[in-house]
């Protein structure tokens, strides 16, 4: 846990000190794989708590999804097919499931 | 807390995470900035405020105006305020009502004759000056010795004051010369209704012009000797 929020932190001063600015055009792909990045680590957390995490799972599960969830978004943007609300329904509804079964874990500690 | 392993990758996906949440918010931010959107809406607040401005000025010049006339009223200075086209004026002349064709363009056809433009006003005044017209008003403005007519879009700018067809034109002279002026075989008229252009032409005893309301600026013109 605290490995996470250390990485977040990192990231974010990353992130800011970065200059990288995105064409406005990007701004959709890339919020997608943000919420990705999201719902991989809620549910990288929530399989940790199970025991059950494994590395490599994790990350080819946040890659591909990553990925995939990129290239809906572009095929949809040729499409003109608004793909890109699918993958936030979708991801946003996994990261609230995740959520849930997470706050379950947490509340037997208690 | 039980410890896992794998905290490593974990902590590189929030990495991740952590780095695009920081672009991303910056990236928003530049993008409620500069949007195109809050420029239109400072430039309009900014035109409704200058409007205000305007309106209250107006009213103070109004007053000014009015102050002036009471003080001084030479026979000298009613005169050139009658040239300069400050007064209104009635008497008898003419008013000339034009308004864009009722034709449909046909394909190919270029829709611009069909409608009326700077230079066709522009004729017909030209011909009422020549007739002898002593004022003459465009849709309600004046025109005085400084005053421009010309397209301001789909609209006609007089006198800095912009107005759509129909116009509406006023002269004050003999009537009957005027009239002769614009309706003369091959006059401005006749032009005109090759086009489709509507002009309509009255005859009256009481043609109303009102006064050059803007103001006359002067900045670059000094007084000089007169060469001869």
């Amino acid at each position: 846990m605290t490995k996470a929020l250390i990485g977040l932190f990192i990231g974010m001063i990353l992130g800011g000190l970065c200059p990288i600015s995105l064409p406005a055009s990007y701004t959709k792909l890339f919020s997608v794989v943000l919420l990705v990045a999201l719902d991989a680590v809620v549910g990288g957390l929530r399989a940790a708590l199970n025991d059950r995490f494994s590395d490599t799972v994790f990350i080819t599960g946040f890659l591909t999804n990553a990925l995939f969830a990129a290239f809906l978004v572009f095929l949809g943007d040729r499409l003109a097919l608004d793909l890109y609300y699918v993958a936030l329904l979708v991801f946003g509804f996994r990261i609230f499931k995740n959520l849930a079964g997470l706050r379950r874990h947490l509340l037997k500690f208690l | 807390m039980r410890k896992f392993i794998g905290g490593w990758s974990l902590m590189f996906v929030c990495m991740i995470i952590g780095f695009m949440l920081a672009v991303q918010f910056r990236q928003v931010q530049i993008a409620k900035e500069s949007l195109p959107a809050q420029r239109t809406e400072e430039l309009a607040g900014r035109l409704v405020q200058l409007e205000e401005e305007r309106d209250e000025l107006e009213k103070q010049l109004e007053l000014l105006k009015q102050e002036a006339e009471t003080s001084t009223n030479s026979e000298l200075l009613t005169e050139l305020k009658l040239q300069a086209g400050v007064l209104p004026l009635t008497g008898e002349g003419i008013i000339i009502k034009m308004d864009d064709s009722t034709r449909v363009a046909k394909a190919g056809e270029n829709p611009n004759v069909y409608l009326i433009h700077d230079d066709d006003l522009l004729r017909v005044i030209n011909e009422l000056r020549a007739a002898g017209a002593e004022a003459v008003a465009v849709n309600g403005q004046r025109l005085v010795a400084t005053s421009e007519i010309r397209c301001a879009g789909p609209t006609l700018s007089v006198n800095n004051v912009r107005s759509a067809a129909p116009y509406e034109i006023c002269a004050i002279g003999e009537k009957k010369s005027l009239e002769n002026a614009i309706q003369m075989r091959g006059g401005v008229a006749e032009t005109l209704k090759v086009w489709g252009i509507q002009l309509e032409v009255t005859a009256a005893d009481n043609v109303y012009i009102p006064p050059y309301k803007g103001t006359f600026r002067r900045a670059y013109s000094r007084i000089a000797e007169e060469n001869t």
